[in-house]
């Protein structure tokens, strides 16, 4: 079962995709998040996010500043203010 | 009766105005549909941040410890009010129905002993708000240099309102905006946004205990001034939604107008030419008959 990704910016919805994992810089620690997560939610430091297409694929990078996080039923939402690349 | 050749310049000088209504007209059809899909493109954060921000209203309680700018200074003495305009005219009565709310407001204020200040955002609402409170304004954000709102201003005017907020230069913000409701309505809005008013908590009780990193209460004074800024670049987008709108609106009806103008003294114009050349013809034909 694949993990739904969100991640958006107050100018508009970035990605919107599943995904296998996803590896948060929360900002007491790194976390990574996977289908079925436990309800959960955490400011993110600025710094960047990994998403797993698959399991074996090479990460993804994402550098975002100003970011929370939110995980519930329907996956993880990352909202952040400024996101390169 | 004016004379033919200054009708013919009146008919060319209202020709050239309607051009250029025609062209405004054009390019704010051209602008409102980018500046609409740049507020429908900025739904989904602030809807998800509204929705976090209620789940955690629900749960933490204001108090005296709560932060400031959840839980006000305690006082409710000097208001300020942020008046969002545009940089531009030629949209009818955009700025001048912001501008008139903002003012009720402020007598409102006035009348119950408080302070007012304000703080503007664009170039248009300037004079019209000097005249009555010339000394009231404490703060200006120009918006010449931009062509689009974007988020980078409005962290810029959020940080600054926190600087002020935080030196205690105020107690209470209101934004004055335009909703945009469709091209012909635009609904002057005023909205307190400092303290923050606690969203309503949100019914999202799925029967699981959400996890909080770290706890409740410092999650919610980060958010807050995100939230702060999130709500100000909503402002400035359905500002820039509705300032095209109304200019398109107000460009065609100036259009038409001067179309109307044109047929009327087009037919004047023919009148007298016919009535210049009766005139010659008699005095021509009176000529040949006395000789």
């Amino acid at each position: 079962m694949p993990l739904h990704f969100e991640l958006v910016t107050p100018a508009k919805l970035v990605r919107s995709e599943s995904v296998h994992m996803v590896v948060v810089p929360g900002s007491e620690g790194e976390f990574g998040v996977l289908e079925g997560h436990a309800p959960f939610m955490s400011t993110v430091k600025d710094g960047v996010i990994r998403v797993y297409k698959s399991e074996n694929a090479a990460p993804e990078d994402i550098a975002v500043s100003g970011g929370f996080a939110e995980v519930g039923a329907n996956g993880l939402t990352v909202l952040a203010e400024h996101v390169e690349g | 009766m004016a004379s033919l050749k200054e009708l013919k310049l009146r008919i060319n000088s209202v020709k050239s105005t309607q051009k250029i209504t025609k062209a405004k007209q054009m390019v704010a059809a051209a602008k409102l549909r980018k500046a609409q899909a740049a507020a429908e493109a900025a739904r989904p954060y602030a809807a998800r941040l509204a929705g976090v921000m209620g789940s955690l209203a629900g749960k933490v309680t204001v108090s005296g410890s709560s932060p400031k700018l959840l839980a006000g200074t305690g006082k409710d003495q000097v208001h300020l009010l942020v008046v969002a305009n545009s940089d531009r005219g030629l949209c009818g009565a955009f700025n001048s129905n912001i501008v008139k709310a903002a003012k009720v407001k402020a007598t409102e204020l006035q009348a119950e002993g408080k302070t007012v200040l304000f703080y503007l955002v664009g170039r248009k609402g300037r004079a019209q708000i000097r005249r009555d409170w010339p000394n009231a304004i404490i703060g200006q954000f120009d918006t010449t240099g931009v062509r689009e709102p974007g988020f980078t201003e409005a962290e810029a005017i959020a940080n600054e309102l926190l600087g002020l907020f935080e030196a205690g230069k105020f107690d209470v913000a209101h934004l004055f905006y335009s909703k945009f409701r469709s091209a012909l309505v635009q609904v002057p809005t005023a909205q307190q946004i400092i303290p923050v008013p606690a969203p309503a908590a949100a019914a999202t009780d799925d029967g699981a205990v959400v996890e909080y990193e770290p706890d409740e209460e410092t999650i919610l004074v980060e958010l807050l001034p995100r939230y702060l800024r999130t709500q100000l670049f909503g402002a400035l987008l359905e500002n820039m939604a509705s300032e095209q709108g109304a200019s398109m609106t107000a460009m065609d009806n100036a259009t038409r107008n001067a179309g109307e103008l044109i047929n009327k003294l087009t037919i004047q114009y023919n009148r007298s030419r016919q009535a210049a050349i009766t005139t010659e013809l008699i005095e021509i034909i009176a000529g040949a008959e006395a000789l």
